[in-house]
C-alpha cells in the first residue's frame, strides 16, 4: 500500500493548485481575446465538442508535458529500441518527428517473455501462416473467419491454462467488454475491484446489472459487500439478485501488486458468487511454468469459473481469450456479440502465440521456454530490490515483473521522463486520470530480454535521475548494512 | 325543582372557586395578581409541553441480526451461468484449410467463398504480402503496448497520413480492432445530456456505443428519410438550449443488416438545416463506393468537409484489421486522449498497419478493380432476379448482396433455419460457400434475417454463375414446402 507523507501531500496539493491557477488565468484572457474576434459563421447553432471545464485537465495541464506520452518508436519493442525524436515550434502543442532515433534502454514496454521482436522459432512459422492464410479472414469467426489455426489455438490455450475450453477475440479490450453483457443482465449484480481496469468497467457498465466496488484487495471487505447485498437484494424491489459475479485481475497493472486469490476464492465459494479472473498481465509471466497467477498461489483452476487473459502481454502478438467449461464457451458462441460481429483475429497473429505457447511450455524442443522463465522471476526479483536498496518507493508484490516508482509530484513527472530520455532510458510515467490525482508514478516493465548488464545500467541512471528529482523518499540502505547482510 | 338545582350548581360553583382563590386570595407573583384560572392555564401549558417531549410512536427499526444474515446467504440460490445449451446453440461453423480468398479450401474441397468481405480481392495480393513479411522482421508481430506508452510505432503514423491524404480529410487516428472504433467514437463525443438520433438498423457495435455514451437515443425508421426528418422536427421544436447540447445523427454507410445504403445528401440538408452532427460508419463502403473508393462522400458528389466523423473498420475491402476515423483537426485530437478503445489498449500490430498502407495505395494505383466489382454485383443481381421464394432487398450498388424470403414463417428463428438449411445444402451438394445473418440475443435490431452474399472483385464470371443456379436449385427444392 502506498504510504503517503504528509509534507508530500501538502506540495503536490500546492503544485496542483498552483497549474489550476494558471490553467484558468490563461483560459480568461483566451476567453477575452476570442470575444474580440469574431467567431467563425461555420459553428453558429453547433454545441462546441468540448465545454468549459471539460477538457481543462488536457488543455492547461496535459499539453505542458505532451512530450513525455506517446513517444514513437522505429524498431521492435525488444530491451533496446529507437526512440523518434521529436521537436516542437509552439511550446509543446503540436509535435513533429524528425528522421533521427536514439537507441535506448526499454523499461516500459510489455513484453515480459522476450518475444517483442522476430524470435528464432516464431518468426519463421508466422511469415509461413502469413503466405498461406493471408493479414485477414476478413470474415467474422461465425461465418467464414474460422480456420485451422483458430480452433488449434483454442484448444493449445484451454490445455496451458487448464480449462476444458477456450475461446479467441481479436482484442483483449473487446473481450472484456462483449463477454460481460453476455453473461450477465438486469438483475444481476457485479461486484469488481476498485482499481479493475477500464475495459472491465466498460463491459460492467454495458450489461445493465448493478455494480458495487469492493476496496482494493480487500476479501474482508467483499464478504462484508456480499453479505449486505445477499441480505438486502436488488435496490427497491428487495427480489433477491439473480446472480452475482465477482471481478478481480491477477496483477494490477498501476500497482504491480497480485491478487490475494485463494482467500477471495473462498469469501465467493461460501457466498455462491461466480468468480471472473482477468489475466491481461499475469499469463504466461508469473507462475513456474508461466500459467499465471492461479499456478503461483497455489489455487485450483476449477475453483475459478472463468478466467480471461490477453495475447498481447507476454505472447508478443495480439488478441484475448475466454477460459472455462464446455457449456460456458458453446453458450458464449452462440451469443456473444464480439464473436458474431467482429472481424476474426488475423491468422499470423494467431501462429505467433501458437509458438510462443509451444515455446513456452518447451514443446519447441529447446529449453528456451524455461530459460525466459527463471530469467524474468531473476531480473523482477533483483530489479525490485535493488531500487528499494537506493531508497525508492517501489510498489508490488515480489515475482511481480511490474513495478511502479512514486513520483507524486506533477513537476516530477516530466523532470524524470526527460532527464531518463537524455541518458538514454525510456521510462513510462503515469499520471491522473489513470492513477488518482496524488500519487503518480513511474511504471517500470521487466523482461526476459533484459541481460544484468542493461538491468545494471538503467539502475545506475535512474539512481542519478532519482537523486536530481528528489524521489527518494526512504532512506537508503547504507553499504554497512548491505555488507552485513552480505556476510551473513 | 329546576331553580333548586340551579342553585344547587351555583352554590358549588361558588364553593369551587373560593376554594381555588383562597390560598392565592392574596398572592402576588412578580407583580401579576394570580387568579385561579392562570393555574389551570399553567397545568395545560405544562401538559402540552410534556406531550412534545414524547417520542411519537414509530415501530421500531431492527437491523438484521448477524445470524439473520447468515440463513438469508444460506437460503439465496443464484441462477446458473449460463442457460440449458439447446441443440442450435451446439452448431460450429466450417473451418478453413486455407487463405480466405474467392476460392478456399473446406474438408479437403475447394469452394467458391462468397462468405468473406473481400471486396477488393486483397487476399492473396503479392504486394501486400511482401510488405507484411518485411514489417514481420523488422518488429515482430505484436506492439507491445498502448499508444501512449511506445506503442506508436512510425509505420502507425504513416499509416495516419496516408488514409488522411487519400480520404481528403486533415488527420485520421487508428484503432486496433474494426469493431472497437465505433463504440469508442461514440462515448469519447457524446456524453449524459447530448442528443443523438440513429437508423434503427444499425449493427450491435453502434448499440454499444450508444448504450455507452448514456446520451437520449432516439431511432428513425431505417433508411426513411422523412421520418428522419419528422424526428428531428420533433426533438428541435421549441428547443432554446442549443448552444449548450450537442446533437448527432448516426448512419451507417452501407448497412450490414440490410445491405441498403444511407442518401447521404438528403442527410447532410437535413443536418444543416437543423445543425445536427452526423457520425458516418463506413466499414463496407470504404474502398468500395464512388469513383475511386474514397467512400459515400464521393458516390453521392458531397464534399467530405461536411461530414464531421468517419469511421470504418479496415477488416473489409482493404483485407487487414484494425479500424480508422478522420475528420478535422479538433476531431481527431480530441480523441487521442479520451477514447478509450484507443487509450486503454493495446495498438495495432505493425505488420497490420502496413498492409493496410499497401492496401491504399493499391487501391488509389488501380480503380479499375472498382469497376470489376460492379460489373460482379451486376451480374449476380441478373442471376438471382429468378429464384424463387427470395428476394434481393439490398441497394443495387452494395457490396453486400442481402436475400431476404418472400413469406416469412412467422418467427426469426424458423426464418433462420430454413436458410441454414439452404446454405448446409449449398455447401455440402455445389461447393459453394454462403452464410446466413446470425444475430446474438443482446441485438436490439429487428429488421429480418436473410442470406448474406459478399461480392468480391476477385470472383469470375463462372463462380457467380455457379453461385445463382446453385441457389435456385436448393432453393426450389428447400422451400417448395414453404412456399
Amino acid at each position: 500500500m502506498v504510504r503517503l507523507p504528509y509534507l508530500t501531500a501538502l506540495t503536490t496539493l500546492f503544485s496542483y493548485g498552483l497549474l489550476f491557477a494558471f490553467g484558468q488565468m490563461r483560459d480568461f484572457f483566451r476567453r477575452l481575446i476570442d470575444w474580440s474576434k469574431s467567431k467563425s459563421k461555420d459553428l453558429k447553432g453547433y454545441a462546441p465538442i468540448c465545454l468549459g471545464l471539460e477538457d481543462f485537465y488536457t488543455r492547461r495541464l496535459y499539453l505542458r508535458i505532451q512530450d513525455c506520452f506517446s513517444r514513437p518508436i522505429a524498431s521492435a519493442p525488444d530491451a533496446w529500441f529507437d526512440v523518434v525524436d521529436r521537436y516542437s515550434n509552439d511550446n509543446n502543442k503540436t509535435l513533429h518527428r524528425t528522421s533521427n532515433t536514439t537507441k535506448c534502454l526499454n523499461l516500459g514496454s510489455y513484453n515480459y517473455l522476450g518475444f517483442a521482436a522476430a524470435d528464432e522459432y516464431c518468426t519463421p512459422h508466422v511469415i509461413d501462416s502469413l503466405k498461406k492464410y493471408s493479414p485477414s479472414t476478413c470474415s467474422v469467426r461465425v461465418d467464414g473467419g474460422t480456420t485451422n489455426l483458430h480452433t488449434e489455438l483454442e484448444e493449445l490455450v484451454a490445455r496451458f491454462v487448464g480449462k476444458p475450453a477456450a475461446l479467441l477475440f481479436g482484442m483483449g479490450y473487446v473481450t472484456n467488454s462483449a463477454i460481460i453483457p453476455a453473461l450477465i443482465g438486469k438483475g444481476g449484480l457485479i461486484i469488481s475491484d476498485s482499481l479493475n481496469h477500464n475495459s472491465i468497467v466498460n463491459g460492467a457498465r454495458g450489461s445493465g446489472a448493478a455494480v458495487r466496488v469492493f476496496q482494493h484487495n480487500s476479501p474482508s471487505h467483499l464478504e462484508e459487500v456480499l453479505r449486505e447485498q445477499i441480505a438486502e437484494g436488488q435496490p427497491r424491489t428487495h427480489r433477491p439478485w439473480k446472480k452475482i459475479i465477482v471481478i478481480v485481475e491477477g496483477i494490477y497493472s498501476m500497482e504491480g501488486e497480485l491478487c490475494k486469490l485463494p482467500e477471495i476464492i473462498a469469501v465467493c465459494k461460501k457466498y455462491k458468487a461466480y468468480t471472473y479472473l482477468d489475466e491481461a498481465h499475469s499469463i504466461g509471466a508469473v507462475g513456474k511454468s508461466g500459467r499465471g497467477v492461479c499456478e503461483l498461489l497455489g489455487v485450483d483452476t476449477a475453483d475459478v469459473d472463468i478466467m480471461m487473459g490477453t495475447f498481447t502481454k507476454s505472447f508478443g502478438s495480439c488478441g484475448g481469450y475466454i477460459a472455462a467449461s464446455k457449456e460456458i464457451i458453446q453458450f458464449l458462441k452462440y451469443t456473444c456479440p464480439a464473436h458474431l460481429y467482429a472481424t476474426s483475429i488475423s491468422p499470423p497473429a494467431v501462429q505467433q502465440v501458437i509458438s510462443a505457447i509451444k515455446v513456452i511450455l518447451g514443446e519447441d524442443g529447446s529449453n528456451r521456454g524455461a530459460q525466459k522463465l527463471a530469467r524474468i522471476r531473476e531480473n523482477s526479483n533483483f530489479f525490485r530490490s535493488e531500487l528499494q536498496k537506493m531508497g525508492f518507493e517501489v510498489l508490488g508484490d515480489n515475482d511481480s515483473p511490474v513495478m511502479p516508482i512514486m513520483l507524486y509530484n506533477p513537476a516530477k513527472i516530466p523532470a524524470f521522463s526527460r532527464e531518463c530520455l537524455r541518458q538514454n532510458v525510456a521510462v513510462v510515467t503515469v499520471a491522473f486520470p489513470a492513477t488518482p490525482l496524488l500519487l503518480a508514478r513511474a511504471r517500470i516493465c521487466i523482461s526476459a530480454s533484459h541481460s544484468r548488464e542493461d538491468l545494471v545500467k538503467g539502475l545506475e541512471v535512474i539512481s542519478k535521475v532519482g537523486d536530481l528529482v528528489g524521489i527518494k523518499y526512504f532512506p537508503a540502505e547504507s553499504p554497512k548494512l548491505a555488507e552485513q547482510k552480505k556476510n551473513l | 325543582m329546576a331553580s333548586a338545582v340551579m342553585n344547587m350548581t351555583t352554590a358549588a360553583l361558588d364553593w369551587v372557586s373560593v376554594a381555588f382563590d383562597a390560598p392565592l386570595a392574596r398572592a402576588v407573583v412578580f407583580g401579576v395578581h394570580i387568579d385561579g384560572h392562570l393555574v389551570v392555564e399553567v397545568l395545560l401549558v405544562a401538559v402540552i409541553l410534556f406531550q412534545l417531549t414524547r417520542k411519537s410512536y414509530k415501530p421500531p427499526k431492527k437491523p438484521l441480526t448477524e445470524k439473520e444474515i447468515d440463513d438469508l446467504c444460506e437460503e439465496w440460490v443464484p441462477e446458473p451461468l449460463h442457460p440449458s445449451i439447446s441443440e442450435d446453440m451446439k452448431a460450429e461453423p466450417p473451418t478453413l484449410e486455407s487463405a480466405a480468398g474467392p476460392h478456399t479450401i473446406i474438408d479437403g474441397k475447394e469452394v467458391v467463398n462468397f462468405a468473406s468481405a473481400n471486396y477488393l480481392g486483397l487476399i492473396g495480393n503479392e504486394k501486400i504480402i511482401d510488405s507484411c513479411v518485411s514489417s514481420l522482421e523488422k518488429y515482430g508481430v505484436g506492439s507491445c503496448g498502448p499508444r501512449g506508452f511506445y506503442g506508436t510505432i512510425d509505420v502507425h503514423l504513416d499509416c495516419e497520413e496516408r488514409i488522411a491524404k487519400f480520404m481528403g480529410t486533415p488527420d485520421s487516428i487508428l484503432y486496433s480492432y474494426g469493431i472497437s472504433t465505433i463504440f469508442s467514437v461514440i462515448p469519447a463525443f457524446c456524453k449524459k445530456g447530448d442528443i443523438i438520433v440513429a437508423d434503427e438498423g444499425v449493427h450491435w457495435g453502434v448499440q454499444n456505443g450508444l448504450h455507452l455514451s448514456r446520451s437520449t437515443v432516439v431511432y428513425f425508421k431505417h433508411n426513411d428519410m422523412k421520418s428522419l426528418e419528422n424526428t428531428l422536427e420533433k426533438l428541435t421544436r421549441g428547443n432554446k438550449q442549443a448552444e449548450k447540447i450537442r446533437r448527432y445523427i448516426v448512419v451507417e454507410a452501407v448497412y450490414q443488416n440490410s445491405g441498403q445504403i444511407a442518401p447521404l445528401d438528403e442527410i447532410v440538408q437535413l443536418k444543416e438545416k437543423y445543425h445536427f452532427r452526423v457520425i458516418l460508419d463506413e466499414s463496407h463502403s470504404f474502398g468500395v463506393l464512388g469513383n475511386s473508393g474514397r467512400g459515400l462522400a464521393e458516390y453521392y458528389g458531397v464534399p467530405v468537409e461536411k461530414i464531421d466523423i468517419i469511421t470504418a473498420g479496415m477488416g473489409n475491402a482493404l483485407a487487414t484489421d484494425g479500424g480508422f476515423c478522420t475528420g478535422s483537426v479538433r476531431v481527431v485530437d480530441h480523441q487521442r486522449l479520451s477514447s478509450s478503445g484507443y487509450v486503454f489498449s493495446a495498438s495495432l500490430p505493425p505488420f497490420l498497419a502496413s498492409a493496410a498502407v499497401s492496401a491504399v495505395n493499391y487501391l488509389e494505383g488501380n480503380p479499375s478493380v472498382l469497376t470489376s466489382l460492379r460489373s460482379n454485383i451486376a451480374l449476380l443481381w441478373k442471376g438471382l432476379s429468378d429464384v424463387p421464394g427470395l428476394t434481393i432487398g439490398s441497394h443495387p450498388l452494395s457490396p453486400i448482396v442481402f436475400l431476404k424470403l418472400k413469406k416469412s414463417t412467422g418467427s426469426s428463428k424458423g426464418d433462420l433455419e430454413l436458410l441454414n438449411n439452404i446454405a448446409d445444402r449449398m455447401l455440402k451438394e455445389d461447393s459453394v460457400f454462403i452464410v446466413s445473418t446470425k444475430r446474438s440475443v443482446l441485438d436490439k435490431c429487428r429488421l429480418p434475417v436473410g442470406i448474406r452474399l459478399f461480392v468480391s472483385a476477385g470472383h469470375s464470371e463462372s463462380d457467380i454463375r455457379k453461385v445463382s443456379d446453385s441457389l435456385r436449385r436448393v432453393a426450389t427444392t428447400t422451400l417448395a414446402e414453404h412456399l
